[in-house]
């Protein structure tokens, strides 16, 4: 059946179906970025603490399975950023249905959404940590630090904002695949294009949706950068910090 | 930016108070000043590296003592392994031999968690600040105390004294990138005191700094050194460092210590290198016919009218070739090369008379 814009019910439809399906992209864009960061940030600072000369060279006092450790996450990590998205998504159904007991909709596509995110984000948390300095290591190693307090007080704060710089990308990554999601389980955004844009010919279901995608990946994009910058304290000092320095301070640590 | 307020109390009533010592603190003060009690003991201590093909001894047998109160200086030039010494006094870097003994806890036989405990004992300040660009001044200057589980008020009492006493009270809403070299480090400093250390130990902490910045963070130590009874051990590769501030010094070259002691008692000492640095007089001339000494004078005899004494009493013709004068220690010391006409067996006497006056007297050329 093909759609006639010039029917009163065609605009109302329209605006339901996108919000539908701009709930759902978000619902699942939302759960697997929140799946991401929780085994996304620990696993990409044990890939930088496990290789030679890092924190955890030696977890339980073996160099050994250090060593270990660090080659076998890092072999997986580049498993999962080699493979094609469309290829883990069908690869992955069996898991998708173990662990949700289906394999269409929403949220079975958070499963795949989030392994695909995952190893990218951690490749991110890597690089991010791996920028700061060893010297502010050493720091907190002179005061006593223990290898959980380097972690907690000083690499991820001082990377935090590379880090949300790259969990923008990540992202903006996971809308790109959860639309390529809807079209295979259904839902979202990219199930909005594909059953009115594409199987009934709707031109203007398709730039709406394309629209909608846009905003999302702008205003993300745009807070993240927003994020990063207040975190980053290297630019020259706003007006504010200027004129209340005890101010600021006292919002800072009392966070 | 606290007037009236608690930081206000804490310099006028708390802090001054902290400062004064009872009588008994002091006469045990002096008496570990002058019993010399050791406060960081280095004994045999080696560090090799190997990366690559290449093995490199950073430190080969090193042995150091460093008194309670003193200002220890090593000096030495890039690459003599003065970083990896420092390093190895909070074991950041762990030797591959030797022990290291700080303030009675032998450091390289404790546990992780012992070795942890002993560090919040030794300050640690560094050529490069390493200061957490995402945290505010007081945020750093907090960092070890949240390492050592103090709670959130009295952190926040303790970080604006300590930066009251290194004179960036008005900064500590600052960040990092706001501050000059001369600031970041006095941030280092009070981030290095906060947690009350026994020593501080410094690695070229004025080695980013520019030379007016430098006398300033060196008064600061000093200060600090003398008003708190902190004992410091620094390296550096400045003569002047050790100058200013410095009652004892080391020479390390390629991994060894050459020369250690008392700077009062290296200037006495013939030959020393350390003093030569300290004095530098440049090369020795040739003069046909004249015999050249070094005269090294220290305390007592810096202001005795020596070389109008010399013409009077031998009726010699003295010429001055140079002279180096410091304030060593609060004390007028220095070295004066004099030519003295004929040879030096000719010049016997006046020479033993000069030494007989407590002078170090060299003769450096004939
Ligand atoms: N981590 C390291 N790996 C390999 N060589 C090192 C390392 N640290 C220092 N060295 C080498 O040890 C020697 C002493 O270095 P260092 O203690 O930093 O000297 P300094 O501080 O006096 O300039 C140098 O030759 C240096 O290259
Ligand atoms: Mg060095």
């Amino acid at each position: 059946m093909l759609l006639d814009p010039s029917l009163p019910q065609f605009w109302s439809d329209l605006v339901q179906v996108l919000l539908i399906g701009t709930g759902q992209t978000l619902y699942m864009v939302g759960i697997s970025l929140l799946i991401t960061i929780i085994v996304g940030l620990p696993l990409g600072i044990v890939l930088v603490g496990t290789e030679p000369g890092g924190l955890f060279e030696s977890p339980f006092g073996s160099r050994r399975l250090g060593r270990v450790v660090n080659r076998v996450l890092d072999f997986v990590v580049n498993l999962g950023r080699s493979v094609p998205f469309i290829i883990l998504m069908v690869a992955l159904i069996p898991f998708t249905r173990l662990v949700v007991g289906t394999f269409i909709g929403p949220t079975a596509a958070i499963v795949p959404l989030a392994v695909v995110a995952i190893p990218f984000f951690a490749r991110m948390v890597e690089i991010a940590i791996k920028e700061v300095d060893t010297g502010l290591i050493e720091a907190a190693e002179s005061l006593g630090a223990t290898r959980w307090q380097i972690v907690s007080k000083v690499l991820v704060p001082e990377a935090l904002s590379p880090m949300i710089l790259g969990l923008s990308t990540t992202v903006t990554s996971i809308i790109n695949f959860s639309a390529m999601v809807g079209t295979v389980a259904g839902g979202g955004l990219g199930d909005v294009a594909v059953r009115y844009g594409y199987q009934r010919y709707s031109t203007i279901h398709m730039v709406a949706v394309i629209i909608v995608i846009f905003v999302i990946v702008m205003v993300l994009q745009g807070l993240a950068t927003m994020l990063a910058k207040r975190f980053a304290h290297r630019s020259r000092p706003t007006r504010a910090e200027k004129t209340a320095p005890a101010l600021r301070a006292s919002a800072v640590t009392g966070a | 930016m606290a007037s009236g307020g608690p930081a206000t109390y804490f310099v006028t009533v708390i802090w001054p108070a902290a400062l004064r010592l009872t009588h008994s603190e002091s006469l045990r003060y002096k008496a570990a000043r002058t019993l010399r009690t050791t406060v960081i003991s280095v004994q045999h201590v080696s560090k090799t590296f190997r990366s690559g093909g290449t093995v490199t001894a950073a430190l080969q047998d090193v042995s150091l003592e460093v008194a309670e109160g003193e200002i220890f200086g090593v000096i030495g030039q890039s690459g003599a392994g003065k970083s990896t010494l420092i390093r190895a006094v909070n074991l950041l870097e762990r030797p591959d031999s030797g022990t290291v003994t700080v303030d009675g806890d032998q450091l390289t036989a404790l546990s992780p968690a012992d070795l942890r405990r002993a560090r919040r004992k030794i300050g640690m300040v560094f050529q490069h600040f390493n200061l957490l660009a995402g945290r505010t001044v007081r945020g750093n200057v907090e960092l070890g105390l949240e390492i050592i589980g103090v709670d959130g008020d009295a952190r926040r009492r303790r970080a604006l004294e300590i930066l009251d006493l290194v004179g960036l009270a008005d900064k500590a809403g600052a960040y990092p990138a706001e501050l000059s070299g001369g600031q970041k480090q006095r941030v280092g400093i009070a981030r290095a005191l906060a947690g009350s250390p026994k020593v501080l130990l410094s690695d070229e902490a004025t080695s980013a700094l520019d030379p007016e910045t430098t006398r300033s963070i060196l008064d600061l130590v000093k200060t600090i050194n003398t008003d708190l009874g902190l004992t410091v051990l620094l390296i550096t590769h400045e003569m002047d460092v050790v100058k200013r501030i410095c009652d004892s010094a080391a020479l390390i070259e390629g991994g060894r210590i050459v020369e250690q002691g008392r700077i009062v008692s290296l200037i006495s000492t013939a030959g020393s290198r350390l003093a030569h640095e300290l004095f530098p007089l440049g090369a020795v001339p040739s003069l046909p016919g004249d015999t050249v000494i070094d005269i090294t004078f220290s305390g007592g005899s810096a202001d005795r009218p020596v070389i109008a004494q010399l013409a009077r009493t031998y009726g010699l013709d003295v010429s001055i070739l140079g002279a180096a004068i410091e304030t060593i220690g609060g004390n007028q010391a220095g070295r004066t090369r004099l030519a003295l006409p004929g040879s030096a067996a000719g010049n016997a006497a006046p020479i033993s008379d000069l030494r007989s006056q407590g002078m170090l007297v060299e003769i450096v050329g004939e």
